[in-house]
């Protein structure tokens, strides 16, 4: 049993709500707990370091140190929240007179940074902190045949935290062979999927998304799993978009990891949010449940 | 008498700040620009924007729109033989050309980000509608139909806010902000 503070971050609260109820009904079955962090801020996203980089490190200290008061590790279920949460856990570790400088801001709410709580993303939980025994106990419904693809996107993987394989992840594709899965072998696993540049530069971002789903379907992807709000959104909401940009007929289901695990614990399609997609999932659903009528 | 930092330095010390190599390491090997998923829409790739910057071509750098349709992916970042934290450097410009108010007419970049840290200082977190006019007016007519349409099949499944979030702590989360960067009366 572990508890971690789950900072949800922004898009969890609406857009990636699935993401959400996901996140919840997998980790409960495995022995963790995750305890909404009480009167959380936004991370920044990318935006705040385009306007002052000491604000946006001193938004997610705010977050960080509302952890520590808490004695939990905190764990990030977006991908760019993860990332800013921990350089600047990192960062203000490595630097006193800047630790020193945003302590000082942060006594006007009562709270003080001193860098105890570790931040992991929600997929790291998954594919390391989770008892791999405890993970196998609550498969009851193993997705044989099923052909995912492991999309890790940008900000789990990088910038470089240590000497860990930015190159060659391998951590998705194990956790999704441990639920019976299929991880489809796809080069571009870690290509980024645009990001904000949908709403800022959209015919680039437009572009970058026709290509991942185009490349899902030339390698007979059943699905795309993904571990960010952002690659949901961009790869699922805007596909209709890209088909009519380009003229393409794509029809790529995408979900979060926690949904396709969700499936393989038997969790009903509803409590894990499928159904809100743009882009019918309902092919997944019926596969899983398929394999478990065929099961009895 | 003092000397002036020419522009190479001084864009060198912002990205000082940012962790990685001095930019005058580079090599000009190309790697960033062989990896940059975005290159193909830049006027510049990011290897000639470092050597527009060696260079104290000034004017041409302010004139790129190169950073801001860097998507912050850190490939160019993990992959430079140098070590050089190109994402960073792309960060430091993008704050520079807000700074200076250089950046190139029409891009959408610096107003929605301006709009979106507005946005949570006011509330503490982020509100979809109220970024959207930030870049809906840049949109020619089919743009802006089929991102209407996308919003309203989101609205549709529950996927989009009604009301902004608002924090319970926010005159603390305020006051937090005011110490960092005082704000004069803004808050």
């Amino acid at each position: 049993m572990k508890t971690y503070a789950l900072f949800p971050g922004c898009s969890l609260e609406k857009i990636a709500q699935s993401y959400m109820s996901s996140a919840l009904e997998t980790t409960s079955r495995v022995g963790i707990t995750l305890k909404e962090l009480e009167d959380w801020n936004c991370c920044g996203a990318t935006a705040y370091f385009h306007v002052d980089e000491l604000l946006a490190y001193t938004l997610s200290a705010r977050n960080l140190a509302m952890a520590e008061k808490d004695g939990l590790d905190v764990v990030a279920p977006c991908a760019a929240c993860f990332k800013n949460m921990y350089f600047t856990s990192k960062y203000l570790k490595a630097d006193p007179d800047l630790a020193e400088h945003i302590n000082y801001a942060l006594e006007q709410d009562g709270l003080q940074f001193a860098g105890t709580s570790a931040v992991r993303h929600l997929l790291e939980v998954f594919a390391e902190d989770v008892d791999p025994q405890a993970l196998q106990a609550a498969i009851t419904n193993p997705l044989k045949g099923l052909r995912v693809v492991p999309y890790y996107g940008c900000q789990v993987v990088r910038p470089r935290k240590d000497h860990e394989n930015v190159e060659q992840p391998q951590f998705f594709e194990s956790l999704l062979t441990a639920i019976g899965a299929t991880p489809v072998d796809f080069p571009e696993k870690t290509r980024c999927c645009g990001g904000s540049l949908v709403i800022t530069s959209r015919q680039a971002a437009l572009n970058l998304v026709r290509d991942l789903l185009q490349s899902a379907v030339d390698r007979e992807a059943a699905v795309i799993a993904t571990a960010c709000p952002m690659c949901q959104v961009n790869l699922e909401c805007y596909q209709q978009q890209v088909n009519q940009e380009f003229g393409t007929h794509l029809s790529v289901p995408v979900m979060y990891f926690t949904q396709i695990i969700g499936l393989a614990m038997g969790v009903t399609p509803k409590r894990l949010g499928i159904g809100l997609e743009l882009v019918s999932t309902t092919p997944i659903a019926a596969f899983a449940e398929g394999l478990a009528e065929s099961a009895k | 008498m003092a000397s002036k930092p020419t522009f190479s330095e001084e864009i060198s010390n912002l990205l000082y700040a940012a962790h990685g190599n001095p930019i005058q390491t580079c090599v000009q090997c190309g790697t960033c620009a062989g990896t940059c998923p975005v290159a193909p829409f830049m006027d510049q790739t990011p290897r000639r924007l470092i050597g527009l910057i060696q260079a104290d071509m000034k004017a041409e750098v302010l004139a790129s729109n190169t950073y801001w349709f860097c998507a912050s992916c850190y490939h160019c970042t993990v992959r430079c033989p140098k070590g050089i934290d190109i994402a960073g450097l792309m960060y430091a410009l993008k704050r520079y050309s807000m700074w200076k108010g250089t950046y190139r007419e029409g891009l959408v970049g610096p107003v929605f980000s301006e709009t979106f840290v507005k946005t949570i200082l006011a509330g503490g977190r982020s509100y979809e509608p109220v970024l959207a006019p930030s870049y809906m007016f840049s949109f020619g007519l089919r743009e802006f139909l089929q991102e209407a349409q996308t919003a309203t099949g989101l609205m549709l499944k529950g996927r989009l806010p009604i009301l902004p979030p608002r924090i319970k702590r926010l005159e603390g989360f305020k006051r937090v902000v005011d110490r960092v960067i005082p704000r004069g009366g803004a808050s």
